[in-house]
């Protein structure tokens, strides 16, 4: 499935966030979408997974979602989002418990997701005994229990320890290699918009709008930390954004 | 705790010596202000304070007109258990409490989700909670015994209504802070209404929820003594009423006794249900 942002214009009172983004999401590619703060790029992915509407444009779905997807527009939040009284399973099973799937079935993906992202031994912990970067990866392993169509992530490794992220980035590589999934990748860290994205949107500051597109051809399993072409790519980028980044952290907030 | 002077010893003979080129430990300047768990110390300040009144009314000191003997109440409190009395009069006060507090809590929570809940039933009944809290429920007791009859029905409704108002105040106040992310991610997955307010938002509630079920129990206990200022012939506050108007100390004090020991135990009970429940909780 593909989705396409048709002409995104949005303000939040009289402060316009978003001006005129158009921007396609291809089937089974990794789009980071990286800009200063408060560049909206949050925003447009609250737009891209129906958690909020536009004031101008269309946010449109294409092309058949795949066959048992519960829920094709899934997201990974920053902040993780478990159910702290939930253990491990119960977090995965939570979401498939409104399908009326039957039993048996819910706990074989339940299994086959835990599995897949090496959390078996952790099934029945509760979060509060978990690190910051394992539940990301029960997070992870909760969207991937609904098999979506687009995965939407909002920074989901910026809560984490830098150690932890280099992990997470070689498992999020790996899950991919293993099945390409879409996805559309929220970020202000550029190592990471490098290393995951085969597309990288730059935004400029707010009102935010497509400043340019990177396309990286090197294929995710073969990007290494510190391979120089990816430093070179990283360079350009913080190119592109430094001076919008330090404009947009001399702006007055508007509070 | 170790003795800080002790440490600051080598830095002082230092500095009284003037050589500041000499090695100093760094003081230790991180300690207190967090609570600890202190086994026993509660049971001792009961004893202490009992021990002082007994000491106090044997030697005179305290007249037997401003507090009775403690070991006198403790005499009288082995009457009401040697005759059964004491199951006369908790029987029908343990029900009346059971069954007022029952209702208030169950309804109070059900109001305060609803509010909670729906934006329209908060701007009709938030105002109208704020107007009924304040009032105290004993200045209405003419007016219940009209409503609900002299018998027990007058006597639940107040204990009722007593548990009602702080049980929906704790309930709405416990909903509003459930975790915005955790409900936004209960959309983003497609879960249902319902499956939102029962998996995510009552049981993210629950913490706030008991924690003024303590309040609204302990005001359900306070009640119980005004409930029975409505010609109850038996419980616990008739018994210290009946008590209070012949200046009988020891009666008096022996049911205010139950009467605290009746709070200790619903209050450790809460906190049982907390501990089963909300282990969860970092």
């Amino acid at each position: 499935m593909e989705l396409r942002l048709d002409g995104i214009s949005h303000r939040y009172g009289d402060v316009e966030v978003l001006s005129d983004i158009d921007l396609t999401i291809p089937e089974g590619r990794i789009v980071c979408i990286v800009g200063p703060s408060g560049c909206g790029k949050s925003t447009l992915l609250r737009f891209l997974g129906g958690l909020e509407v536009p004031e101008r444009g269309a946010v449109l779905q294409q092309g058949p979602r795949p066959a048992d997807c519960l829920n094709p527009l899934t997201y990974i939040f920053q902040d993780f989002a478990l159910l702290p009284w939930r253990s491990v399973a119960g977090n995965i099973r939570l979401v498939l418990e409104d399908s009326r799937l039957p039993g048996a079935e819910m706990g074989r993906i339940v299994d086959d997701v835990l599995a897949r992202t090496r959390l078996t031994d952790f099934r029945d912990a509760l979060p509060k005994q978990l690190s910051g970067g394992m539940k990301q990866r029960v997070a992870i392993a909760r969207a991937m229990a609904v098999n979506p169509a687009v995965m939407l992530m909002d920074e989901p490794l910026s809560a984490l320890d830098s150690q932890t992220r280099e992990l997470l980035m070689d498992d999020l590589v790996s899950l991919w290699t293993r099945a390409p999934f879409t996805a559309v990748y929220v970020t202000h860290n550029l190592a990471e918009a490098v290393r995951l994205g085969h597309r990288i949107v730059v935004l400029s500051r707010r009102p935010g709008a497509v400043r340019e597109i990177v396309e990286i051809d090197t294929p995710l399993a073969e990007r290494r930390m510190g391979d120089p072409a990816l430093d070179a790519q990283q360079a350009r980028l913080w190119q592109l954004m430094r001076d919008e980044a330090a404009a947009a952290d001399a702006e007055l907030a508007d509070v | 705790m170790s003795d800080p002077d002790t440490d600051r010893r080598p830095a002082e003979a230092a500095a009284a010596t003037g050589d500041a080129s000499a090695p100093r430990p760094v003081p230790y300047r991180g300690g207190g202000y967090r609570p600890v768990h202190i086994r026993g110390i509660g049971i001792v300040t009961f004893i202490v304070l009992i021990a002082l009144v007994e000491w106090g009314t044997r030697t005179g000191w305290i007249s037997n007109l401003t507090l009775p003997r403690p070991s006198d109440v403790l005499a009288t409190f082995g009457d009401l258990w040697t005759t059964g009395m004491l199951w006369t009069h908790m029987a029908p006060s343990l029900s009346r409490l059971v069954v007022g507090a029952a209702m208030g809590v169950s309804a109070g929570i059900a109001v305060g989700v609803a509010i909670g809940l729906f934006s329209v039933v908060r701007a009709g009944l938030v105002p109208l909670v704020a107007a009924l809290f304040p009032i105290p429920k004993i200045a209405l007791l003419p007016l219940f015994v009209i409503w609900f009859g002299i018998d027990e029905g007058s006597k639940y409704a107040l204990i009722a209504l007593g548990t009602f108002t702080p049980t929906v105040v704790s309930t709405y106040g416990a909903v509003d802070n459930v975790d915005r992310t955790l409900i936004r991610m209960g959309q983003s997955f497609g879960l249902s209404w319902v499956s939102i307010v029962r998996k995510i938002v009552l049981p993210g509630a629950l913490p706030g929820i008991l924690s003024g079920l303590r309040v609204s129990l302990a005001i359900g206990i306070i009640l119980l003594v005004a409930a029975e200022m409505l010609g109850a012939q038996y419980g616990i506050g008739a018994y210290i009423l009946e008590a209070g108007s012949l200046y009988d100390l020891e009666r008096l004090f022996a049911g205010v006794v139950i009467l605290s020991a009746l709070g200790v135990l619903t209050s450790s009970g809460i906190g049982w249900v907390e501990r089963r429940l909300l282990d969860w909780r970092v």
